[in-house]
């Protein structure tokens, strides 16, 4: 339904801007060339998905993910303390974060569904717990290492080098995410216990 | 370096899979395969939301709206030209991408605005949404604080955007 608003909401103030600013006739020639860019869009990024999707896969089946899993459990282990004792938290925390760093959204989000439902409080499953929180916390903030559609696009548009946004990209997703949990952390202190 | 980096990523985990004498080739093309499943669930999508935002451009709303908003953002030092893509990126990922796609096309893919609008796209998730699907799976009814530091997250993302494509780029 959310899409249905934002469908016949953009183009309600697009009729009256262009009534109220006497643009007209360019928003008449504005409908069926958006519709050509959006079909267009999606072939120029149609190498990329397949690439990046190939990329993930063998990444996934060739146990790279697995050493990436490894690597972060550290952090994983001081963010989620709960998944240092329980496998069935760390086993999905980790494959989700690994599923978002490479990129596989359809895959991260059953093992997020996984090690949320593991994360609830079995005396209270209705109240989010603080471990929850920052879960979803974390998968509302983009970790992706290689942002194939965005790289996709840019290529298809003539950027000199689609990959030169890759250090920024980190950059703010790292900062993204910390402040994130930071925020979560001292809210979750704030409110006290649920 | 920049430049050798995905190249060198795609050798290295070709490498890797090999040593384990895992079939490379295949594995690739399975998961293109899945990527040609998305991209033909994308077509729709796509077409629609270009047409929606082509219209918006096309009327005077999108400059409107970011003179509007323009002193909050430049509060924020985020350009007001993202406005739409900052106000539509925690509800819906392709209607962002198109808002995205359009930016970047408008003001070229390597100008401070494109480069501002990529990373966002690059750097943040769809809140709402992700938001709904987890807790609605889990049957959480209390969310407690998750929204506002979620958006705390995102708003980090759109500002921290902002200044990378301003300072990391010559």
């Amino acid at each position: 339904m959310v899409m249905a608003w934002i469908w016949t909401g953009i183009l309600a103030v697009s009729i009256v801007c262009a009534a109220v600013t006497g643009n007209g006739s360019a928003l008449g020639a504005a409908v069926p060339k958006g519709a050509a860019a959006g079909a267009a869009l999606v072939v120029s990024m149609a190498g990329s998905i397949c690439l990046w999707n190939g990329v993930g896969n063998l990444m996934e089946k060739s146990g790279i993910s697995e050493k990436l899993a490894k690597f972060l459990r550290p952090v994983l282990g001081r963010i989620f303390p709960s998944s240092r004792s329980d496998p069935k938290v760390s086993g999905p925390l980790s494959a989700n974060v690994c599923a978002n760093l490479l990129g596989l959204g359809n895959a991260a989000t059953p093992m997020g569904i996984q090690a949320a439902k593991a994360l609830r409080n079995p005396a209270r499953p209705h109240i989010a717990t603080d471990e929850l929180c920052r879960l979803i916390v974390l998968n509302t903030a983009s970790i992706q290492l290689i942002p194939g559609n965005v790289a996709a696009v840019r290529a298809s548009l003539g950027a000199v080098s689609p990959f030169d946004i890759l250090p920024a990209v980190w950059i703010t997703s790292l900062a993204s995410a910390g402040m994130g949990l930071l925020a979560a952390w001292l809210l979750g202190k704030a409110a006290g216990d649920g | 370096m920049v430049d050798y980096l995905v190249p060198i990523l795609l050798l290295v985990a070709s490498v890797v899979a090999l040593r384990k004498k895992e079939d490379v080739y295949t594995h690739l093309l399975t998961g293109a395969s899945d990527g040609l499943k998305i991209l033909l669930s994308l077509v729709p999508s796509m077409v629609m939301l270009m047409t929606a935002v082509s219209m918006l451009r096309s009327s005077g709303a999108v400059e409107e709206i970011g003179r509007i908003l323009g002193p909050v953002f430049r509060f924020f030092g985020i350009p007001p030209e993202t406005a739409i893509l900052v106000l539509i990126r925690p509800l819906s990922g392709s209607a962002a991408l198109a808002v995205g796609a359009e930016l970047m096309g408008t003001y070229g893919p390597d100008s401070l605005i494109g480069r501002t609008a990529a990373i966002m796209l690059g750097s943040t998730e769809t809140t709402f949404y992700t938001i709904s699907v987890y807790f609605g799976a889990a049957g959480i009814h209390k969310t407690r604080y998750t929204i506002p530091a979620a958006l705390i997250a995102d708003l980090t993302g759109f500002f921290m955007a902002s200044l990378t494509a301003r300072y990391l780029f010559p």
